[in-house]
């Protein structure tokens, strides 16, 4: 089916299953109880997980595959923010034009910046693409604020020309859509004491990275793909045997770059703002760590990586003492004092600590990314003598992050 | 918005057809008409503060705060400011009866994640009011989302003179201050302390507030003192050593350092210029002299002995002796062992007020929280300022006197402090000491001022 | 001219900080081939070590005073400092002062310490693992160092005054014979470039001179074989990265007076020191400290008014644009030698 067999079918159906049912997935907690603090599942975090699975999929095809390491990838992702934002601004608020328009620009800069920072490799090469963002980064955020808006970030203003939608000036700000479904539109089921929320704009999303995902399968599965590991395992024998494989990198890294700009133009059409940090330093690392952490060069690696770092972000940092009180409320009072005293340091600002820990942990115990994780526990099952598929007890090991 | 609720109800058919499981459902948008009515006897608001990076330990001040007005909102404490603000709509039984609760989030001090954090309270908890953050970039950004999402946001501490002006939104408010009142405030008492005609270098953060403070201050210095400015050079932001961007300073014939910057790049800037001896010069006649426009208790704490006799401003300052603050003062004090900062006091004040909104609105919905805020039902007005715009919602007992609340642009007019580094503090927490309170009609300016143009607060947005 | 006088002073400075973080981050890249992404953490907790020892110094009984009044109407508790007590006040006094040059030797054992025990207890595992791995290790472990300041020290910047007889500017203007008071510079900017030289010589003269230094940089060259020879590289990598751990607390030290340390300076401090050394080529302890300076002074430069005008931004985005022309010029950096880190 689709060009696929075996493990990567499997694997595929198994990620759309995740991405169809992730409102449900991610809100296991019901409404009321002290546990749906750890509910993810609203429309704006499921956005984000599979926005920042796109981006972390697309850096894969370069760091997994060639092994080289971009330090400057944010500036893609900032890049296709900015070029969606504009396209909403000046021609419409649909979000295909400007979608097409972030992955073009972001397409662009990739190949000029991949063509110059190719020419030198390891370490010299993530520095040239570092300095490149943070360059970028820097003149957004202060020179370039006529076209960026600086430190407030890009946004809709009413007074926008917005030439294809007719142009009046409307009395709220318009929202984005797609022929009419706007991205915003939720709808909510109850069951019980539990609330799903479907969103528009995160199926959208969905589907787009689902296909991204799918891209990247044949992509590893390619001849294309192959010359790329090759080129990981020796470059310099390839260059022996008479072949240029400068072209091939360079490839690599311009749908990289076009993964991250279709990523970037995603977060402004859920969310039509575009601020200078989506290029900074941090930005650029996050993406390697998502990648590393799920496991660099494996398929699902980087899309479950991407979703536990905007978990932590998004959920830990909420955990406050209020919260940790009204968990540990059934345990006697001493009891309960000690107990938020020991989970204070690593919840609601001390969020970072447990995201430090965890890097440690994780790299420490699973070289290899949780991807390895999830292998050793299929391992562990077919050891038992259940014949669980490898790709399948992998992914069904693994948190619901996407 | 018809056209919204038809095919929401389309979808909603469909989901139940396609679900088959899904019990009968329903919008809560639809029954009340906005965004995240609250259900049941509790209301949720959101309190969006930076809790990692540079502005931490201000972020973590003001969830002081509001942690103490969700305390005295609901009864609990010795109610602090109820008991001197102006109106008595507030009797510590929550919100309209509803028990006042609360989530928390960090924004990092970056726009993006602010609002990452602020959408996740308003779609996943509920949060019927967005309030907090300590720079101006992530709080224009979180009220544009407001706007759209249909909540009120209530701006914590934000001096750029664009959250009121070209960024203005009919769901937002501000009480804090703001660069141009800094300008208006510091005019005359600098005029006064270092003379007019002198000359002044400018260091400006080279992002949009940096901008707004140092075109106001060179506007009010220009016109009040007759100042001239030498030079304006722009600073990266963090750049933590400043010494290339001092040294210029040496033989520029300034006589006055003006420091357009904020948190730990003021510490920082600051520190080094006393270290380079700008104070101990002698220029053009005039002992040299360095003015920070906007001040906070931590960057003071920060900069140490450096802060010693320098000018700068203020929304609000503990040492005030009207009866609000010093109530204020006392809860904090007592709760937590030492006074509140300016950010705290402005993000606590912000809580009451909203919750005396709608109170006297007597409703939840946003449009109802604006009409209240603007006092449309019982317009008030400042004495002593003749104008057309001077017009809103008018109160007292918040410490800063009597305040208005603009109609026109939802910027809070009040008494501005003049502060000065303490030349001989008794502890960490009075390193800065009241100079002048500069009367509102100082600090006044029309919503036209050029400074604050261009922007629209457009129509309040209830959300669906 | 006074203008140009300053800021290669002002570069020079900057130089000297850039230099020290580079040069401890080049003996772990060039003898363990560890990317380190905690580097900046080790600086940062440096200059801890400063902020700690002003503390401790600064530990003090409350005695009340009944003439003044605190913000809540009680009499107010007056501090002091238990070091008052055993040396007497203007020993006291004289210690509390000078209690940044002071850290320096809190500091020495501390940062040997935290090397070794980080080198022995993770990063030694690490050696045989993809640089990749090492990033993530080192990156989290930065970010705990990095949360226990903050728990301890919150995320305020510290005052960390220098001692009051090095706090003032020395006018160069006279000596040099321009005008009085046109050239005038910190003293304690001054202080630490002099410091910069000490530690820089000292580190080069270790490596030169010492049977120790020369067997690691043996090691460096090629490390199988010295171990062929019988030779206990191991343990001299581990004290390496104890040496490399001090030259970065004991940078962190002596800055505190001129950037008051806050928990997050070592994450400002990572992305730069790491384009220095890759500047100064990798595995080049030489190129690490030409790079420092370089970059220092030509970053002083493009802040000055003259270029900002001409160039907008300039300021912001020379070390990176200087970066990559030298990257792209010379392929591995200034003095890089071949091979090191480039797959």
């Amino acid at each position: 089916m689709l060009g696929l067999h075996g493990r990567d079918l499997t694997l595929f159906l198994v990620v759309t299953a995740l991405v169809v049912f992730a409102p449900v997935i991610l809100n296991p907690f019901p409404i009321g109880s002290s546990l749906a603090q750890f509910n993810a599942g609203y429309p704006d975090l499921m956005q984000r997980f599979v926005i920042y699975g796109i981006f972390a999929i697309g850096f894969n095809i370069l760091f997994g595959l060639t092994g080289y390491l971009s330090f400057g990838h944010a500036a893609f992702l900032g890049l296709g923010s900015y070029a969606a934002v504009w396209m909403f601004k000046l021609l419409s608020m649909n979000v295909i034009p400007a979608l097409i328009l972030s992955t073009v620009v972001a397409g662009l800069f990739a190949l000029v910046i991949g063509f110059i920072s190719l020419r030198r490799s390891g370490i010299y090469f993530s520095i040239l693409t570092l300095a490149f963002a943070q360059m970028m980064y820097a003149l957004a955020y202060s020179v370039l604020t006529p076209i960026t808006n600086g430190e407030t970030g890009l946004q809709l203003a009413l007074d926008d020309p917005r030439i294809l939608d007719g142009g009046e000036r409307p009395t709220s700000l318009p929202v984005t859509d797609l022929f009419g479904l706007e991205m915003r539109e939720t709808t909510v089921l109850h069951m019980g004491s539990w609330e799903f929320t479907i969103g528009a704009g995160y199926y959208f999303a969905g589907i787009l990275m689902l296909i991204a995902f799918y891209l990247s399968i044949r992509i590893f599965r390619s001849p294309f793909g192959m010359m790329l590991r090759a080129v990981k395992s020796n470059q310099n024998r390839m260059n022996y045997t008479g072949l240029n494989t400068r072209p091939y990198t360079l490839a690599a890294f311009v749908i990289s770059g076009m993964y991250a700009g279709l990523a970037g133009g995603l977060l402004a059409a859920m969310d039509p703002l575009a601020g200078a940090e989506r290029m900074q330093w941090t930005a650029s690392g996050e993406v390697v760590l998502m990648t590393i952490l799920g496991g660099a060069g494996t398929l699902l690696g980087p899309v479950l990586g991407a979703g536990l770092i905007k978990y932590f972000e998004n959920i830990f940092s909420k955990i406050n003492d209020g919260v940790l009180h009204a968990w540990f409320g059934a345990v006697p009072d001493g009891m309960e004092d000690v107990l938020v005293t020991v989970f204070h340091p690593f919840v609601g600002k001390g969020w970072h600590l447990t995201l430090g820990l965890m890097f440690m942990a994780v790299v420490i115990f699973l070289p290899g990314g949780l991807v390895e994780g999830g292998t050793r526990i299929g391992r562990l099952f077919r050891r038992r003598g259940r014949n669980a598929g490898g790709a399948e007890a992998e992914a069904a090991a693994k948190h619901p992050a996407e | 918005m018809s056209r919204h609720f038809t095919r929401r109800g389309v979808l909603r058919t469909g989901a139940v057809a396609a679900g088959g499981l899904a019990l009968p459902t329903y919008l809560r948008a639809q029954e009340s008409g906005y965004t995240n009515a609250p259900q049941g006897d509790t209301v949720v608001l959101g309190f969006n503060v930076p809790q990692t990076g540079a502005y931490a330990d201000e972020g973590a001040d003001e969830l002081r705060a509001f942690e103490l007005a969700v305390e005295h909102l609901n009864g609990e404490g010795d109610g602090g400011m109820l008991n001197t603000f102006s109106n008595k709509n507030l009797d510590g039984t929550g919100i309209l009866g509803k028990r006042v609760e609360y989530v928390t989030g960090d924004t990092q001090t970056k726009s993006d994640i602010a609002r990452a954090s602020a959408q996740s309270m308003i779609q996943r908890d509920g949060a019927i009011m967005i309030s907090g953050g300590s720079s101006s970039g992530p709080a224009v950004a979180v009220q544009a989302l407001c706007q759209e999402a249909g909540v009120i946001f209530m701006a914590g501490l934000t001096h750029s003179n664009d959250t009121t002006g070209k960024d203005k939104k009919a769901n937002g408010f501000r009480h804090f201050f703001n660069a141009y009142m800094s300008g208006a405030a510091l005019g005359p008492v600098l005029t006064q302390a270092y003379g007019e005609g002198r000359r002044a270098y400018h260091l400006t953060a080279d992002y949009t507030w940096g901008w707004t403070q140092q075109a106001s201050i060179e506007a009010a210095m220009g016109s009040i003192g007759n100042w001239e400015m030498v030079e304006n050079v722009l600073t990266p932001v963090g750049a933590g050593d400043f010494s290339s961007y001092i040294a210029p300073v040496l033989n520029s014939g300034a006589d006055i350092l003006v420091l357009n910057h904020y948190g730990g790049d003021m510490v920082n800037s600051l520190t080094q210029a006393v270290q380079f001896g700008l104070r101990d010069r002698q220029v053009n006649g005039h002992d040299f002299q360095i003015v920070v426009p906007l001040y906070s208790e931590l960057m003071a704490a920060g900069a140490g002995e450096a802060i010693k006799g320098v000018y700068g401003s203020m929304n609000w300052n503990w040492q005030l002796q009207d009866a609000g603050s010093q109530a204020f003062t006392r809860s904090f004090g007592e709760k937590f062992g030492f006074p509140p900062s300016n950010a705290a006091h402005t993000c606590y004040v912000q809580t009451l007020l909203y919750a005396d909104a709608v109170a006297r609105a007597g409703t939840f919905n946003p449009c109802g929280v604006v009409e209240a805020l603007e006092g449309r039902d019982t317009p008030g007005s400042l004495e002593g300022i003749d104008s057309e715009s001077n017009t809103g919602f008018l109160f007292d007992g918040l410490g800063n006197g009597q305040t208005l609340y603009r109609a026109a642009d939802h910027q809070c007019f009040k008494d501005v402090l003049v502060m000065k580094g303490a030349e001989a503090p008794t502890s960490a927490y009075d390193t800065l000491e009241i100079v002048e309170v500069t009367p509102t009609a100082q600090v006044w300016y029309e919503p036209d001022n050029p400074m604050f143009e261009g922007g629209d607060l457009g129509e309040c947005n209830p959300g669906a | 001219m006074d203008a140009f006088l300053l800021q290669i002073l002002n570069g020079l400075d900057k130089g000297s900080a850039y230099a020290l973080i580079a040069l401890g981050l080049t003996l772990i890249f060039g003898t363990l081939g560890v990317v380190n992404f905690a580097h900046g953490a080790l600086f940062m907790i440096g200059a801890f070590c400063a902020v700690t020892l002003n503390a401790i110094l600064g530990l003090s009984h409350q005695v009340t005073d009944p003439e003044r009044t605190d913000f809540l109407g009680n009499p107010l508790q007056v501090d002091v400092p238990y070091v008052y007590d055993i040396f007497g006040e203007s020993a006291g006094a004289w210690i509390l002062d000078w209690s940044v040059p002071l850290a320096i030797l809190l500091a020495i054992p501390v940062m040997l310490v935290i090397g070794i025990v980080m080198e022995r207890g993770l990063i030694r595992h690490f050696y045989k693992r993809p640089h990749a791995d090492q990033i993530l290790v080192t990156f989290g472990l930065a970010i705990v160092l990095q949360e226990i300041i903050k728990a301890f020290y919150g995320a305020n910047p510290i005052p960390t005054p220098a001692p009051d007889a090095l706090r003032g500017s020395v006018d160069f203007g006279a000596w040099l014979g321009l005008q009085a008071g046109s050239v005038i510079y910190p003293v304690w900017r001054l202080v630490y470039f002099f410091f910069a030289g000490i530690i820089i010589a000292g580190v080069f003269a270790f490596l030169q001179f010492t049977t120790f230094g020369m067997v690691v940089r043996a090691g460096m060259a090629d490390r199988e074989t010295v171990g062929l020879l019988g030779i206990d590289i191991d343990r001299r990598f581990t004290l390496m990265f104890g040496l490399a751990a001090i030259v970065a607390g004991l940078a962190g030290v002596m800055y505190t007076p001129i950037l008051s340390p806050n928990y997050h300076m070592g994450m400002d401090f990572l992305v730069l020191s790491f384009v220095v050394v890759v500047v100064g080529g990798m595995g080049s302890l030489p190129g690490a400290v030409a790079a420092g300076f370089l970059l220092g002074i030509l970053q002083s430069f493009a802040s000055m008014n003259a270029v900002k005008s001409l160039l907008p931004g300039i300021d912001q985005i020379i070390i990176y644009l200087v970066a990559i022309v030298i990257l792209l010029t010379r392929p591995r950096g200034l003095l890089g030698r071949k091979g090191v880190m480039e797959e």
